[in-house]
């Protein structure tokens, strides 16, 4: 399914302006399926990005 | 680096300073090896404050130099650290750069302390590459007695299940706190002064110079080892950041982490620009030379200021750096890295500030 926010602002995708803006540095901070900031973990060879109601963000 | 870049190479807030000549330049770096390596003298502020003026074109001489004394004061070790957020965002101070703050909107979502598991897992991954030092990181004002009881028991426990040096990062701190964290083994205690006393207040406002600087006293009284950080590119001057060298000597840290602003979404210094990175090869090199025995530590903001300079940072008076990701944000590969070090002939090893 593809993304309706963007990862990385949580601005809906058919609003968002040009092309979602990816930080290759920033893990993704909002769930791509409703907009919500993730619950996010990094740690030093990774990180977990999960949504309350969507879960774990797949790679 | 960022596949959209948030701006396109804005222009440094480069405050216009008249440079030294070349022979002027050649003069002053010359006196300040003499100082540094035949005399083995500190240089006083007066003598870096002219350093900080030599042309572009003098910077890689004068990184040779801070090389030269990186290696005659400290060694060619470097020594790798591993840090940790255990505990992410809803801080109620308000840091200008530091998108953990609740007073900003900030896309950092607050998390709670996270559970002695993943805390092992991480400090696991981080010996796994080689590091000697993990930090485990809070995002509080302070430790209440209940984070203090959490801290003290992670910190033998990471200890002896992993084998690493075990740093703590938790704020401000009361006298009996640092002396209950130095009893429980906290190696290093970490409380960045950030920047000059002339400067805080355009970056904090909700807790002062002075309170970090009593914190940081308290983890010396204490027996731990201090590592007290700078945050350059948040708008201070060149003179603020000699400051800042001089109020670092009076705190006597084991290590200095040196950060470049990585501006965040949501915060106040969202907008300011990148350090550019000669720029950033100037103030690796004028801390080194200013700080000679300190342990230089590379952290967070080097990947996207330096770019592809970062191995110059090691070869310009950086003796030390955090691999793989940082509080919030991510690093580059720890591969890269290891490789770089590898490439460098620099060994990897614990260091601790020589006398």
């Amino acid at each position: 399914m593809p993304d309706a926010y963007c990862r990385w602002c949580g601005t809906a995708l058919d609003v968002h302006p040009d092309l979602v803006c990816r930080r290759e540095l920033d893990p993704p901070r909002f769930c791509p399926e409703c907009g919500r900031r993730l619950r996010v973990k990094v740690h030093t060879a990774g990180y977990e990005a999960a949504c309350r109601d969507h879960g774990p963000l797949p790679d | 680096m960022p596949d959209v870049p948030v701006t396109l190479t804005p222009k440094a807030l480069v405050e216009i300073r008249e440079r030294l000549t070349p022979q002027a330049a050649r003069t002053a770096i010359r006196a300040a090896g003499v100082a540094l390596l035949d005399e083995h003298r500190q240089l006083t502020l007066a003598e870096l404050a002219e350093l900080a003026d030599v042309p572009d074109s003098a910077v890689p001489t004068l990184a040779s130099l801070a090389h030269e004394v990186r290696l005659e004061w400290c060694g060619d070790t470097v020594e790798v650290e591993g840090i940790l957020s255990a505990k992410t965002g809803g801080c109620p101070e308000d840091c200008h750069f530091c998108s953990q703050s609740a007073k900003f909107e900030s896309p950092v979502q607050a998390m709670p302390f996270l559970d002695t598991a993943d805390v092992l897992a991480a400090a696991r991954e981080t010996a796994a590459l080689g590091a000697t030092e993990f930090c485990i990181v809070l995002a509080i004002r302070g430790p209440d007695e209940r984070t203090m009881d959490r801290i003290c028991e992670l910190v033998p426990l990471v200890q002896q299940e992993v084998g690493l040096n075990v740093a703590v990062s938790a704020g401000i701190v009361t006298e009996a706190q640092a002396k209950r964290l130095a009893e429980v083994g906290v190696h290093r205690y970490n409380h960045n002064l950030e920047t000059a006393e002339s400067f805080f207040e355009n970056v904090v406002t909700t807790h002062t110079w002075a309170e970090r600087f009593d914190t940081c006293q308290l983890v010396r009284d204490q027996g731990m080892e201090l590592c007290c950080g700078v945050l350059l590119g948040m708008g201070e001057s060149v003179d603020q950041r000699i400051e800042l060298i001089g109020q670092l000597r009076a705190l006597e840290p084991a290590e200095v982490p040196l950060n470049f602003l990585n501006p965040r979404p949501g915060t106040p210094f969202a907008g300011l620009p990148l350090t550019e990175p000669l720029e950033a090869i100037r103030w690796i090199s004028l801390f080194r030379l200013g700080l000679p025995s300190v342990i230089l530590r590379y952290a967070g903001g080097r990947e996207v200021t330096l770019r592809e300079l970062q191995a110059l940072g090691l070869t310009s008076g950086i003796n030390a750096l955090i691999v793989g990701n940082y509080l919030t944000t991510l690093g580059r590969s720890p591969e890269e890295d290891l490789q770089m070090l590898s490439d460098l002939q620099m060994p990897i090893g614990a260091l601790s500030k020589a006398i």
